[in-house]
């Protein structure tokens, strides 16, 4: 837009320099600010959220300090609650839950990246984007009507058919099969964050320089190898920073798990059994909780999660430190 | 001319109002187990009226905080509240219409009504005591059933609901051991089971899950085809839940014995009488913040009372008898009031 004029003086020349620079400058600090209010509002949101749990919470620490999340008896009858289920059946479905996902997860963005015809990998790296785009209510009705059903009918008797007489594993897998249960509310949630593993790892193995795995190729290493010494090394990073993003959406799923796990706040040695989550509890019964303590017990739930998210997340991070040293990089 | 006067008024109270649609309808919000006849009514009384109703089922805790927040003109909960916490805030509670609650079945065999269960069978049951279809209480009052020996699932509400509340109240009736363990609430602590959110979802859970019960609003049972037990009542009679056997509960009643009426239907004396039976509640100011309002509401109530029977009895509800009308209508002329002193409706 400013054409600087050629045939005039040297100074005047250097003016309308200063002034584009300065313009430049301008733009450019207005950028820096722009982008640190950005940083700075996610900060500022985090903290406000964090503020109001702690408020919201506090009536419910003080009536039961510690045995909050130690003891399991949640009674709304006689206000007392202990937030032990919940936390128990929040842990326990994520685990088991990136437990099936992971191996899948990597498996199929393994394939794609490495194995799959070309032809195919469009279609099934579509698919897989398409089945992160489901709403997770979908997945809850689905899991409900037509999965819990088809579990309850196969695999769950033949489990306890099976282990009836194996010591320990008799009591993981103790009926009577309902078909909704801990296991169910895992397999949905496997499903469900499934998409976000085989996505994000299939981008971060594509990022393998051709030459890397073509040197491991030449030296005589078979795909497996390949696999193992040169590109899971090589993007460890990425692929745990997919692996938090989809345990992040596994701790917090509330409406397809709401459906699947039974909503019983129990702990249960058996998988089979039904169970609940802090979001189920909370989507549960925030509407009808009645009282200053009932609502502040779920309130605690949610400042409990909050913690197991920020615990994981930390100990992710600890863990890519801990490998990074390992390796020397 | 004061008419005209008024209708002046109004015109141009409308000309100034940026959404006078919207400012006309009536605004309350609370317990899920009326919507639908709530709904139905709201339907028919703008047709003829043209004032609508603007009601958020969120549950009766959902309704009685909004109430008190003073968000909604209206309140409406399953759960009456005690006479205590009605003087304490200002509220006037009233019975709007009642339903009755029913134990569903989904046992190899068991047609609907073949089954009968008393009220301490039914509370050994929930407590997870009776583990088995073919446990010598349950084989005792049904003698000619053929019971298997399966395991028995036990379904009830995830969510707090004013089902839940009639039905532990029921339980809390009839069984010592139920009142002293789990009590009446509108959320329990369950000794065993899974837990579904809202009626459908016990529905659902009940019809998918062999060898289990629940319980559910009628309309409930009959619309998803389950399978329900008859009871034995108070008088020690087999009942079928029917609309015949509620209204019966409902007429044995004493509503006078509890302020504002809050009368628990569970477990009336009465040879027809069903025993878990329930009504539900409206909440409102007698001291309305905004009597115009208040007006509308009761207008609207007066209304359903009066011409809203035979909708209620389509989804298989109950309408309130005429007695209780009457008294309700002459507790609204003689406590909600205006600033003014001055009753805010008054019927006839």
């Amino acid at each position: 837009m400013v054409s600087l004029p050629l045939d005039i003086e040297k100074t005047a020349a250097d003016d309308g320099r200063s002034v584009v620079l300065a313009k430049l400058r301008r733009g450019d600090a207005a950028f820096r600010w722009l982008t640190r209010a950005a940083a700075v509002s996610v900060l500022v949101i985090l903290g406000a959220i964090f503020l109001s749990l702690i408020e919201g919470a506090a009536p419910a620490f003080r009536a039961f300090g510690l045995s909050f999340i130690t003891t399991q008896s949640w009674n709304p009858v006689t206000e007392k609650f202990g937030g032990l289920a919940p936390i128990y059946g929040t842990v326990v479905t994520s685990a088991l839950a990136m437990a099936f996902a992971l191996p899948i997860g990597i498996g199929v963005a393994i394939f794609l990246t490495e194995l799959c015809p070309p032809v195919l990998r469009r279609p099934i790296g579509i698919a897989i984007e398409l089945l992160a785009g489901i709403p997770s209510i979908i997945y809850g009705i689905w899991g409900l009507f037509f999965f819990a059903p088809f579990l309850q009918e196969t695999l769950q008797p033949a489990l306890i058919g099976t282990f009836a007489n194996v010591p320990i594993l008799s009591n993981l897998f103790a009926g009577p099969p309902y078909g909704i249960g801990v296991l169910t509310a895992s397999f949905i949630l496997a499903i469900m964050v499934l998409p976000f593993i085989t996505a994000v790892s299939r981008d971060v193995f594509e990022t393998v320089p051709a030459v890397l795995k073509e040197s491991a190729y030449g030296l005589g290493c078979t795909t497996t190898e390949v696999v193992r010494n040169v590109v899971i090394p090589y993007t460890r990073v990425g692929l745990v920073g997919g692996a938090m993003l989809a345990l992040g959406r596994a701790l917090g799923e509330t409406m397809a798990v709401t459906f699947v796990i039974g909503n019983a706040h129990r702990i249960s040695a058996s998988i089979l059994a039904p169970g609940t989550t802090i979001s189920a509890t909370i989507a549960n019964e925030f509407t009808e909780a009645v009282g200053d303590l009932y609502s502040s017990s779920l309130i605690a739930l949610g400042l409990v999660l909050f913690f197991i998210t920020f615990i994981v997340l930390a100990g992710a991070r600890l863990m890519l430190m801990k490998l990074e040293l390992k390796s020397g990089t | 001319m004061k008419i005209m006067a008024r209708a002046a008024a109004l015109a141009i109270g409308m000309a100034v109002a940026a959404t006078p649609s919207l400012a006309a309808d009536i605004s309350g919000a609370g317990a899920t187990f009326p919507y639908p006849v709530y709904a139905k009514w709201a339907d028919a009384y703008k047709k003829s009226t043209g004032v609508g109703l603007n009601y958020q089922s969120i549950g009766s805790g959902g309704g009685i905080k909004q109430i008190k927040a003073k968000t909604v003109t209206f309140g409406a909960t399953d759960a009456p509240l005690s006479g205590k916490d009605l003087d304490e805030s200002g509220l006037a509670q009233f019975p709007m219409v009642m339903g009755g609650i029913v134990p569903v079945v989904n046992v190899e065999g068991i047609k609907p009504g073949e089954l009968v269960l008393d009220g301490p069978t039914l509370a050994e049951i929930f407590q997870g005591n009776i583990k088995t279809w073919d446990h010598a209480a349950i084989k005792k009052l049904n003698p000619s059933a053929k019971l298997p020996s399966s395991a028995i699932a036990v379904v009830h509400r995830s969510d707090g609901s004013g089902t839940t509340y009639n039905f532990s109240y029921y339980l809390s009736a009839v069984s010592a051991s139920w009142k002293d363990k789990i009590g009446t609430n509108t959320s329990l602590e369950w000794p065993v089971g899974i837990g579904a959110k809202g009626n459908e979802g016990v529905a659902n859970n009940v019809a998918q899950t062999k060898g289990s019960i629940g319980y559910v609003e009628y309309a409930y049972a009959k619309q998803n085809k389950l399978t329900h037990t008859d009871m034995i009542n108070k008088d020690g009679k087999r009942v079928k839940p029917t609309s015949a056997s509620f209204a019966a509960a409902a007429a044995n009643a004493d509503w006078n014995s509890a302020p504002g009426y809050g009368v628990i239907l569970a477990n009336q004396p009465g040879a027809e009488s069903w025993p878990m039976t329930a009504a539900t509640w409206i909440l409102m100011y007698k001291a309305p913040a905004d009597p115009e309002a208040a007006k509308l509401a009761l207008q609207f109530f007066a209304w359903a009372y009066d011409n809203g029977a035979k909708a209620a009895d389509e989804l298989d509800y109950i309408a309130m008898p005429a007695n209780v009308v009457k008294s309700v209508k002459a507790m609204w002329a003689k406590d909600i009031k205006d600033s003014a002193g001055k009753p805010v409706f008054a019927s006839n």
